[in-house]
Protein backbone atom coordinates (compact mmCIF):
# COMPACT_ATOMS: atom_id res chain seq x y z
CA UNK A 1 0.00 0.00 0.00
CA UNK A 2 1.41 3.02 -0.93
CA UNK A 3 2.20 6.35 1.47
CA UNK A 4 -0.36 9.47 0.56
CA UNK A 5 2.34 11.42 -0.92
CA UNK A 6 3.95 8.07 -2.45
CA UNK A 7 0.75 8.25 -4.68
CA UNK A 8 1.30 11.41 -5.58
CA UNK A 9 4.54 10.86 -6.38
CA UNK A 10 3.45 7.74 -8.66
CA UNK A 11 1.33 10.68 -10.37
CA UNK A 12 4.12 12.46 -11.31
CA UNK A 13 6.26 9.83 -12.04
CA UNK A 14 3.32 9.10 -15.09
CA UNK A 15 2.94 12.73 -15.98
CA UNK A 16 6.78 12.74 -17.03
CA UNK A 17 6.83 9.12 -18.61
CA UNK A 18 3.95 10.42 -20.82
CA UNK A 19 5.46 14.02 -21.87
CA UNK A 20 8.57 11.76 -21.97
CA UNK A 21 7.14 9.48 -24.60
CA UNK A 22 4.65 12.02 -26.74
CA UNK A 23 7.74 13.91 -27.54
CA UNK A 24 10.46 11.35 -27.92
CA UNK A 25 7.24 9.62 -30.12
CA UNK A 26 7.30 12.72 -32.08
CA UNK A 27 10.74 13.23 -32.17
CA UNK A 28 10.94 9.50 -34.69
CA UNK A 29 8.25 10.20 -37.07
CA UNK A 30 8.69 13.92 -37.42
CA UNK A 31 10.51 15.81 -40.23
CA UNK A 32 13.71 17.66 -39.60
CA UNK A 33 15.13 20.15 -41.98
CA UNK A 34 16.02 23.07 -40.95
CA UNK A 35 17.09 26.39 -41.94
CA UNK A 36 18.07 29.54 -41.47
CA UNK A 37 14.54 31.49 -42.08
CA UNK A 38 12.52 28.47 -40.73
CA UNK A 39 14.87 28.84 -37.31
CA UNK A 40 14.94 32.57 -37.18
CA UNK A 41 13.02 34.66 -34.31
CA UNK A 42 9.69 35.40 -35.69
CA UNK A 43 8.59 38.85 -36.05
CA UNK A 44 5.70 38.88 -38.44
CA UNK A 45 7.17 38.30 -41.64
CA UNK A 46 10.07 40.82 -40.92
CA UNK A 47 14.04 40.54 -40.22
CA UNK A 48 13.74 40.57 -36.34
CA UNK A 49 15.50 43.48 -35.01
CA UNK A 50 18.07 42.91 -32.07
CA UNK A 51 17.51 40.31 -29.35
CA UNK A 52 14.55 39.67 -26.74
CA UNK A 53 16.65 39.98 -23.68
CA UNK A 54 14.89 43.78 -22.77
CA UNK A 55 13.79 45.77 -20.24
CA UNK A 56 10.32 44.97 -19.57
CA UNK A 57 7.85 47.10 -17.22
CA UNK A 58 9.33 46.97 -13.65
CA UNK A 59 5.39 46.70 -12.08
CA UNK A 60 5.96 42.97 -13.16
CA UNK A 61 8.31 43.01 -10.68
CA UNK A 62 5.92 45.37 -7.79
CA UNK A 63 3.17 42.33 -8.68
CA UNK A 64 5.66 39.70 -7.88
CA UNK A 65 7.01 41.47 -4.63
CA UNK A 66 3.04 42.08 -3.44
CA UNK A 67 2.15 38.33 -4.50
CA UNK A 68 4.69 37.32 -1.50
CA UNK A 69 3.43 39.10 1.18
CA UNK A 70 -0.32 38.32 0.47
CA UNK A 71 0.41 34.44 -0.33
CA UNK A 72 2.29 34.23 2.85
CA UNK A 73 -0.81 35.72 4.87
CA UNK A 74 -2.90 33.47 3.30
CA UNK A 75 -0.60 30.49 4.16
CA UNK A 76 -0.62 31.70 7.85
CA UNK A 77 -4.69 32.09 7.86
CA UNK A 78 -5.13 28.37 6.68
CA UNK A 79 -4.09 26.89 9.81
CA UNK A 80 -5.74 29.44 12.32
CA UNK A 81 -9.13 29.39 9.76
CA UNK A 82 -9.20 25.01 10.69
CA UNK A 83 -9.67 25.64 14.83
CA UNK A 84 -10.36 29.49 15.39
CA UNK A 85 -14.18 28.65 16.32
CA UNK A 86 -11.71 26.59 19.54
CA UNK A 87 -9.07 29.14 20.01
CA UNK A 88 -12.10 31.50 21.58
CA UNK A 89 -12.16 35.69 20.96
CA UNK A 90 -8.08 36.65 21.61
CA UNK A 91 -6.92 34.83 19.07
CA UNK A 92 -9.62 35.95 16.74
CA UNK A 93 -8.72 39.39 17.32
CA UNK A 94 -5.18 38.63 17.30
CA UNK A 95 -5.50 37.17 13.82
CA UNK A 96 -7.64 39.88 12.84
CA UNK A 97 -5.20 42.63 13.94
CA UNK A 98 -2.76 40.79 11.93
CA UNK A 99 -5.03 41.32 8.55
CA UNK A 100 -6.12 44.68 9.40
CA UNK A 101 -2.17 45.28 9.17
CA UNK A 102 -1.32 43.93 5.89
CA UNK A 103 -4.39 45.49 4.43
CA UNK A 104 -3.85 48.95 5.38
CA UNK A 105 -0.70 48.09 3.60
CA UNK A 106 -2.64 47.33 0.71
CA UNK A 107 -4.96 50.02 0.72
CA UNK A 108 -1.51 52.49 0.74
CA UNK A 109 0.13 50.62 -1.72
CA UNK A 110 -3.32 50.72 -3.59
CA UNK A 111 -3.96 54.84 -3.02
CA UNK A 112 -0.53 55.41 -4.13
CA UNK A 113 -0.81 54.06 -7.77
CA UNK A 114 1.90 51.05 -7.39
CA UNK A 115 -0.77 48.75 -8.81
CA UNK A 116 -2.33 50.80 -11.12
CA UNK A 117 -1.37 49.39 -14.33
CA UNK A 118 -1.81 52.92 -16.52
CA UNK A 119 1.18 54.96 -16.72
CA UNK A 120 1.00 57.96 -14.21
CA UNK A 121 -0.11 60.84 -16.42
CA UNK A 122 2.01 63.22 -17.29
CA UNK A 123 0.62 67.20 -16.55
CA UNK A 124 1.37 69.51 -19.19
CA UNK A 125 2.14 72.82 -18.61
CA UNK A 126 0.64 75.25 -21.54
CA UNK A 127 0.76 79.21 -21.94
CA UNK A 128 -3.17 80.03 -21.91
CA UNK A 129 -3.89 84.05 -23.27
CA UNK A 130 -5.13 85.84 -20.63
CA UNK A 131 -5.23 83.25 -18.19
CA UNK A 132 -1.58 82.08 -17.49
CA UNK A 133 -0.14 78.83 -17.83
CA UNK A 134 -1.90 76.32 -16.51
CA UNK A 135 -1.04 72.49 -16.40
CA UNK A 136 -3.42 70.45 -18.78
CA UNK A 137 -3.89 66.59 -18.43
CA UNK A 138 -3.43 65.19 -22.12
CA UNK A 139 -3.78 61.59 -20.87
CA UNK A 140 -7.21 61.79 -19.04
CA UNK A 141 -8.34 63.35 -22.18
CA UNK A 142 -7.63 60.75 -24.21
CA UNK A 143 -8.65 58.31 -21.75
CA UNK A 144 -12.39 59.72 -22.20
CA UNK A 145 -12.10 58.65 -25.56
CA UNK A 146 -12.43 55.16 -24.49
CA UNK A 147 -13.46 55.52 -20.83
CA UNK A 148 -16.50 53.34 -21.62
CA UNK A 149 -14.48 50.56 -23.21
CA UNK A 150 -15.73 51.31 -26.39
CA UNK A 151 -19.07 50.13 -25.86
CA UNK A 152 -21.03 52.77 -27.23
CA UNK A 153 -20.03 55.36 -30.25
CA UNK A 154 -19.50 59.55 -29.63
CA UNK B 1 -8.13 7.50 7.95
CA UNK B 2 -10.83 5.60 6.21
CA UNK B 3 -9.47 3.15 3.21
CA UNK B 4 -10.87 3.75 -0.76
CA UNK B 5 -13.00 1.08 -1.14
CA UNK B 6 -11.12 0.10 -4.39
CA UNK B 7 -7.28 -0.39 -4.84
CA UNK B 8 -6.05 3.10 -5.28
CA UNK B 9 -4.18 2.08 -8.28
CA UNK B 10 -7.36 1.19 -10.12
CA UNK B 11 -9.08 4.86 -9.22
CA UNK B 12 -5.53 6.06 -10.20
CA UNK B 13 -5.12 4.44 -13.97
CA UNK B 14 -8.72 5.63 -13.74
CA UNK B 15 -8.04 9.00 -13.16
CA UNK B 16 -5.22 9.56 -15.09
CA UNK B 17 -7.18 8.05 -18.22
CA UNK B 18 -10.63 10.22 -17.79
CA UNK B 19 -8.13 13.29 -17.51
CA UNK B 20 -6.16 12.61 -20.48
CA UNK B 21 -9.23 12.05 -22.48
CA UNK B 22 -11.06 14.56 -21.29
CA UNK B 23 -8.56 16.93 -22.71
CA UNK B 24 -9.27 15.48 -25.88
CA UNK B 25 -13.31 15.35 -25.44
CA UNK B 26 -13.02 19.20 -24.19
CA UNK B 27 -11.19 20.32 -27.89
CA UNK B 28 -14.25 18.12 -29.59
CA UNK B 29 -17.22 19.76 -27.63
CA UNK B 30 -15.50 23.17 -27.23
CA UNK B 31 -15.83 23.23 -31.22
CA UNK B 32 -18.96 21.87 -31.48
CA UNK B 33 -20.08 24.33 -28.95
CA UNK B 34 -18.71 27.17 -30.75
CA UNK B 35 -20.14 26.45 -34.09
CA UNK B 36 -23.64 25.93 -32.22
CA UNK B 37 -23.43 29.67 -31.23
CA UNK B 38 -21.52 30.69 -34.06
CA UNK B 39 -24.41 29.19 -36.25
CA UNK B 40 -22.08 27.00 -37.92
CA UNK B 41 -21.71 23.59 -38.47
CA UNK B 42 -18.10 22.78 -36.85
CA UNK B 43 -16.38 19.56 -37.22
CA UNK B 44 -18.40 16.80 -38.63
CA UNK B 45 -15.74 15.27 -41.56
CA UNK B 46 -13.71 12.87 -39.52
CA UNK B 47 -16.07 9.86 -38.03
CA UNK B 48 -19.00 10.27 -37.11
CA UNK B 49 -20.41 13.83 -36.32
CA UNK B 50 -16.73 14.36 -36.31
CA UNK B 51 -16.13 12.51 -33.11
CA UNK B 52 -12.44 11.38 -34.39
CA UNK B 53 -11.14 14.57 -35.06
CA UNK B 54 -9.25 15.14 -31.75
CA UNK B 55 -7.32 12.34 -32.83
CA UNK B 56 -6.73 13.27 -36.30
CA UNK B 57 -5.53 16.77 -34.57
CA UNK B 58 -3.07 14.34 -31.96
CA UNK B 59 -2.01 12.63 -35.44
CA UNK B 60 -1.27 16.09 -37.30
CA UNK B 61 1.06 17.54 -34.57
CA UNK B 62 2.85 14.53 -34.50
CA UNK B 63 3.90 14.24 -37.46
CA UNK B 64 5.11 18.11 -37.93
CA UNK B 65 8.49 19.29 -37.97
CA UNK B 66 9.60 20.78 -34.53
CA UNK B 67 11.70 24.29 -34.83
CA UNK B 68 13.20 25.13 -32.11
CA UNK B 69 14.66 28.68 -32.73
CA UNK B 70 18.18 28.95 -32.98
CA UNK B 71 18.44 32.18 -30.36
CA UNK B 72 16.60 30.98 -27.86
CA UNK B 73 18.13 28.90 -24.76
CA UNK B 74 17.26 25.18 -26.07
CA UNK B 75 17.26 23.04 -23.01
CA UNK B 76 14.84 25.39 -21.28
CA UNK B 77 12.50 25.51 -24.30
CA UNK B 78 12.37 21.54 -24.42
CA UNK B 79 11.57 21.64 -20.55
CA UNK B 80 8.93 24.33 -20.55
CA UNK B 81 5.96 22.53 -21.88
CA UNK B 82 6.24 19.73 -19.47
CA UNK B 83 5.30 21.36 -16.73
CA UNK B 84 2.20 22.54 -17.58
CA UNK B 85 0.86 18.70 -18.56
CA UNK B 86 2.74 17.59 -15.00
CA UNK B 87 1.33 19.97 -12.47
CA UNK B 88 -2.23 19.58 -13.95
CA UNK B 89 -1.85 15.91 -13.79
CA UNK B 90 -0.45 15.74 -10.40
CA UNK B 91 -3.26 17.69 -8.88
CA UNK B 92 -6.57 15.49 -9.48
CA UNK B 93 -4.74 13.59 -7.40
CA UNK B 94 -5.76 14.91 -4.35
CA UNK B 95 -10.04 15.47 -5.64
CA UNK B 96 -12.42 13.10 -4.19
CA UNK B 97 -14.66 11.48 -6.83
CA UNK B 98 -16.73 9.36 -4.64
CA UNK B 99 -17.54 8.84 -1.35
CA UNK B 100 -14.25 6.61 -0.86
CA UNK B 101 -13.45 7.07 -4.42
CA UNK B 102 -10.23 9.12 -3.74
CA UNK B 103 -6.51 8.39 -4.92
CA UNK B 104 -5.35 10.15 -1.81
CA UNK B 105 -6.26 12.31 0.99
CA UNK B 106 -3.60 14.27 2.39
CA UNK B 107 -4.69 16.06 5.31
CA UNK B 108 -3.13 19.49 3.52
CA UNK B 109 -5.03 18.89 0.17
CA UNK B 110 -5.76 22.43 -0.09
CA UNK B 111 -2.16 23.33 0.34
CA UNK B 112 -1.09 21.08 -2.13
CA UNK B 113 -3.41 22.46 -5.03
CA UNK B 114 -2.16 26.05 -4.39
CA UNK B 115 1.36 24.50 -4.04
CA UNK B 116 1.00 22.83 -7.58
CA UNK B 117 -0.91 25.12 -9.16
CA UNK B 118 1.31 27.91 -8.55
CA UNK B 119 4.20 25.82 -10.14
CA UNK B 120 2.61 26.22 -13.75
CA UNK B 121 3.52 29.70 -13.83
CA UNK B 122 7.18 28.82 -14.29
CA UNK B 123 6.14 26.89 -17.27
CA UNK B 124 4.79 29.82 -18.96
CA UNK B 125 7.63 32.44 -17.80
CA UNK B 126 10.54 29.77 -18.84
CA UNK B 127 8.83 29.33 -22.20
CA UNK B 128 8.52 32.91 -22.97
CA UNK B 129 11.93 33.49 -22.21
CA UNK B 130 13.75 30.62 -23.47
CA UNK B 131 12.16 31.35 -27.08
CA UNK B 132 14.35 35.11 -27.42
CA UNK B 133 11.02 36.04 -29.26
CA UNK B 134 9.19 39.95 -28.02
CA UNK B 135 6.33 38.35 -28.66
CA UNK B 136 6.65 35.30 -26.24
CA UNK B 137 8.90 37.14 -23.13
CA UNK B 138 5.94 39.80 -23.11
CA UNK B 139 3.40 37.02 -23.57
CA UNK B 140 4.96 34.69 -20.55
CA UNK B 141 5.33 38.10 -18.64
CA UNK B 142 1.83 39.25 -18.36
CA UNK B 143 0.59 35.08 -18.06
CA UNK B 144 3.14 34.83 -14.71
CA UNK B 145 1.84 38.34 -13.72
CA UNK B 146 -1.93 37.25 -14.19
CA UNK B 147 -1.44 34.02 -12.78
CA UNK B 148 0.27 35.42 -9.82
CA UNK B 149 -2.73 38.02 -8.98
CA UNK B 150 -5.80 36.03 -9.30
CA UNK B 151 -3.89 33.40 -7.06
CA UNK B 152 -4.31 35.64 -4.42
CA UNK B 153 -8.83 35.96 -4.44
CA UNK B 154 -8.36 32.05 -5.31
CA UNK B 155 -6.34 31.42 -1.83
CA UNK B 156 -8.85 34.04 0.12
CA UNK B 157 -11.71 32.16 -2.11
CA UNK B 158 -10.67 28.83 -0.52
CA UNK B 159 -9.51 29.86 3.03
CA UNK B 160 -12.78 30.78 3.55
CA UNK B 161 -14.15 27.47 2.62
CA UNK B 162 -11.93 25.92 5.20
CA UNK B 163 -13.68 28.24 7.39
CA UNK B 164 -16.38 26.35 7.08
CA UNK B 165 -15.00 22.76 6.81
CA UNK B 166 -12.63 23.18 9.26
CA UNK B 167 -10.07 20.83 7.51
CA UNK B 168 -7.49 21.46 4.96
CA UNK B 169 -8.36 17.81 4.00
CA UNK B 170 -10.51 17.52 0.27
CA UNK B 171 -12.35 15.42 1.83
CA UNK B 172 -13.68 16.46 4.70
CA UNK B 173 -14.35 19.34 2.19
CA UNK B 174 -16.76 17.64 0.29
CA UNK B 175 -18.40 15.94 3.74
CA UNK B 176 -18.90 19.29 4.89
CA UNK B 177 -21.28 19.84 2.29
CA UNK B 178 -23.52 17.21 2.75
CA UNK B 179 -26.56 20.02 4.17
CA UNK B 180 -25.57 22.76 2.51
CA UNK B 181 -23.14 23.20 -0.82
CA UNK B 182 -20.76 25.95 0.15
CA UNK B 183 -21.95 28.02 -3.10
CA UNK B 184 -25.61 28.70 -1.25
CA UNK B 185 -23.69 29.68 2.39
CA UNK B 186 -20.31 31.49 0.67
CA UNK B 187 -22.21 32.58 -2.90
CA UNK B 188 -19.37 35.81 -2.83
CA UNK B 189 -16.41 33.36 -2.54
CA UNK B 190 -17.99 31.19 -5.26
CA UNK B 191 -18.32 33.91 -7.48
CA UNK B 192 -14.67 34.84 -6.98
CA UNK B 193 -13.39 31.13 -6.95
CA UNK B 194 -14.55 31.09 -10.25
CA UNK B 195 -13.70 34.33 -12.11
CA UNK B 196 -10.24 33.24 -10.40
CA UNK B 197 -10.32 29.69 -12.01
CA UNK B 198 -11.21 31.57 -15.02
CA UNK B 199 -8.08 33.60 -15.03
CA UNK B 200 -5.81 31.01 -13.73
CA UNK B 201 -6.68 28.56 -16.56
CA UNK B 202 -5.83 31.71 -19.07
CA UNK B 203 -9.24 31.33 -20.52
CA UNK B 204 -11.69 34.08 -22.08
CA UNK B 205 -12.34 36.83 -20.55
CA UNK B 206 -8.73 36.61 -19.34
CA UNK B 207 -6.61 35.11 -22.03
CA UNK B 208 -4.53 38.06 -22.52
CA UNK B 209 -1.68 35.32 -22.84
CA UNK B 210 -2.25 34.66 -26.21
CA UNK B 211 -3.77 38.08 -27.30
CA UNK B 212 -3.36 37.39 -30.96
CA UNK B 213 -3.82 41.24 -32.22
CA UNK B 214 -1.39 42.42 -30.12
CA UNK B 215 1.00 39.02 -29.20
CA UNK B 216 0.74 36.68 -32.32
CA UNK B 217 0.40 33.47 -29.95
CA UNK B 218 1.85 34.75 -26.68
CA UNK B 219 4.46 32.30 -24.93
CA UNK B 220 4.18 29.61 -27.42
CA UNK B 221 4.79 31.80 -30.30
CA UNK B 222 8.00 29.81 -31.36
CA UNK B 223 6.29 26.52 -30.44
CA UNK B 224 5.51 24.10 -33.12
CA UNK B 225 4.87 20.35 -33.20
CA UNK B 226 4.24 18.28 -29.88
CA UNK B 227 5.57 20.58 -27.84
CA UNK B 228 2.72 22.95 -28.65
CA UNK B 229 0.62 20.24 -28.52
CA UNK B 230 1.63 19.74 -24.34
CA UNK B 231 0.76 23.54 -24.04
CA UNK B 232 -2.65 22.86 -26.01
CA UNK B 233 -3.23 19.84 -23.83
CA UNK B 234 -2.49 21.14 -20.66
CA UNK B 235 -4.68 24.32 -21.28
CA UNK B 236 -7.84 22.20 -21.77
CA UNK B 237 -6.76 19.87 -18.89
CA UNK B 238 -6.78 23.02 -16.88
CA UNK B 239 -10.08 23.84 -18.09
CA UNK B 240 -11.31 20.27 -16.89
CA UNK B 241 -9.07 20.75 -13.18
CA UNK B 242 -10.58 23.81 -12.81
CA UNK B 243 -14.46 22.67 -13.43
CA UNK B 244 -13.18 19.75 -10.87
CA UNK B 245 -12.06 22.48 -8.49
CA UNK B 246 -15.15 24.55 -8.66
CA UNK B 247 -17.28 21.42 -7.79
CA UNK B 248 -15.69 20.25 -5.09
CA UNK B 249 -14.78 23.45 -3.22
CA UNK B 250 -18.57 25.30 -3.42
CA UNK B 251 -21.35 22.98 -5.59
CA UNK B 252 -20.60 19.81 -3.33
CA UNK B 253 -18.34 17.11 -4.85
CA UNK B 254 -20.16 14.24 -5.41
CA UNK B 255 -23.35 15.01 -2.90
CA UNK B 256 -26.58 16.28 -4.20
CA UNK B 257 -27.75 19.33 -3.04
CA UNK B 258 -29.16 19.40 0.65
CA UNK B 259 -28.81 15.81 -0.02
CA UNK B 260 -28.63 15.11 4.22
CA UNK B 261 -31.97 15.91 4.52
CA UNK B 262 -33.45 13.52 2.00
CA UNK B 263 -30.48 10.87 1.76
CA UNK B 264 -31.25 8.82 4.50
CA UNK B 265 -35.34 8.26 2.67
CA UNK B 266 -33.54 6.91 -1.01
CA UNK B 267 -33.46 3.05 -1.30
CA UNK B 268 -30.08 1.52 -0.06
CA UNK B 269 -27.71 1.44 -2.80
CA UNK B 270 -25.21 -1.05 -3.34
CA UNK B 271 -21.12 -0.45 -2.97
CA UNK B 272 -20.96 -0.13 -6.55
CA UNK B 273 -23.80 1.57 -7.66
CA UNK B 274 -23.54 4.02 -5.26
CA UNK B 275 -19.55 5.06 -6.53
CA UNK B 276 -20.95 4.78 -10.51
CA UNK B 277 -23.66 7.33 -9.00
CA UNK B 278 -21.41 9.45 -7.17
CA UNK B 279 -19.01 9.72 -9.87
CA UNK B 280 -21.97 10.52 -12.66
CA UNK B 281 -23.22 13.11 -10.19
CA UNK B 282 -19.26 14.55 -9.91
CA UNK B 283 -18.51 14.37 -13.77
CA UNK B 284 -22.38 15.69 -14.48
CA UNK B 285 -21.28 18.95 -12.42
CA UNK B 286 -17.56 19.33 -13.98
CA UNK B 287 -19.52 18.66 -17.61
CA UNK B 288 -21.67 21.68 -16.78
CA UNK B 289 -18.91 24.27 -15.67
CA UNK B 290 -16.75 23.06 -18.76
CA UNK B 291 -19.94 23.96 -20.85
CA UNK B 292 -19.61 27.13 -18.75
CA UNK B 293 -16.21 27.68 -19.89
CA UNK B 294 -16.74 27.19 -23.53
CA UNK B 295 -20.02 29.52 -23.16
CA UNK B 296 -18.00 32.17 -21.63
CA UNK B 297 -15.03 31.82 -24.19
CA UNK B 298 -17.67 32.74 -26.90
CA UNK B 299 -20.10 35.38 -25.13
CA UNK B 300 -17.45 37.70 -23.60
CA UNK B 301 -15.20 39.44 -25.36
CA UNK B 302 -11.44 39.49 -24.35
CA UNK B 303 -10.34 42.44 -21.29
CA UNK B 304 -7.85 45.06 -21.86
CA UNK B 305 -4.77 44.35 -20.00
CA UNK B 306 -4.96 47.07 -17.40
CA UNK B 307 -8.87 46.13 -16.79
CA UNK B 308 -7.35 42.78 -15.73
CA UNK B 309 -5.16 44.35 -13.62
CA UNK B 310 -7.46 46.48 -11.57
CA UNK B 311 -9.80 43.75 -12.00
CA UNK B 312 -7.80 41.41 -9.77
CA UNK B 313 -6.28 43.78 -7.44
CA UNK B 314 -8.17 46.67 -6.70
CA UNK B 315 -11.54 44.76 -6.73
CA UNK B 316 -11.41 40.91 -6.14
CA UNK B 317 -8.38 40.69 -3.23
CA UNK B 318 -10.52 43.59 -1.11
CA UNK B 319 -13.63 42.00 -1.62
CA UNK B 320 -12.31 38.69 -1.42
CA UNK B 321 -10.10 39.64 2.19
CA UNK B 322 -13.61 41.51 3.41
CA UNK B 323 -15.98 38.32 2.86
CA UNK B 324 -13.36 36.11 4.26
CA UNK B 325 -13.53 38.45 8.13
CA UNK B 326 -17.07 38.55 7.29
CA UNK B 327 -17.65 34.65 7.30
CA UNK B 328 -15.43 34.47 9.95
CA UNK B 329 -17.05 36.85 12.30
CA UNK B 330 -20.41 35.23 11.50
CA UNK B 331 -19.04 31.97 12.43
CA UNK B 332 -17.46 33.14 15.56
CA UNK B 333 -20.90 34.98 16.96
CA UNK B 334 -22.59 31.49 16.29
CA UNK B 335 -19.98 29.03 17.53
CA UNK B 336 -17.66 31.05 19.32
Amino acid sequence: MLSDFGSILLFMIAGVLFVAIALFVSKLVRPHRPNADKLSTYECGEEPIGDARIQFNNRFYIIGLMFLIFEVEILLLFPWAMVFQDLGWYAFSAMFVFVFLIFIGFIYELGKGHLKWDLPSPAVPEYVEGVGVVERDIRTEDDEFESDGGLTFK
Amino acid sequence: MEAPIVSSYIVMAGALAVLLNSAAVVVYVERRVAAFIQNRVGPNRVGPFGLFQPLADVIKLIFKEDVTPIYGNRTLHTLAPMFPVITALITVAVIPFGDGLFITNINVGVLFILAVTSLGVYGVTMAGWASNSKYSLLGGLRAAAQMLSYELPLGMAIASVVLFAASLSMVDIVNSQLYWWHVFVNPIGAIIFIIAAFAEANRTPFDLVEAEQELVGGFHTEYSSMKFGMFFLAEYMHVVIGSMLITTFFFGGYHLPFAGYYAHLLPEAGTWLKAMLDIAVFLGKTGFFVFLFIWVRWTIPRFKYTQLMSLGWSKLLPLSILNFAVIAFILMLIHG
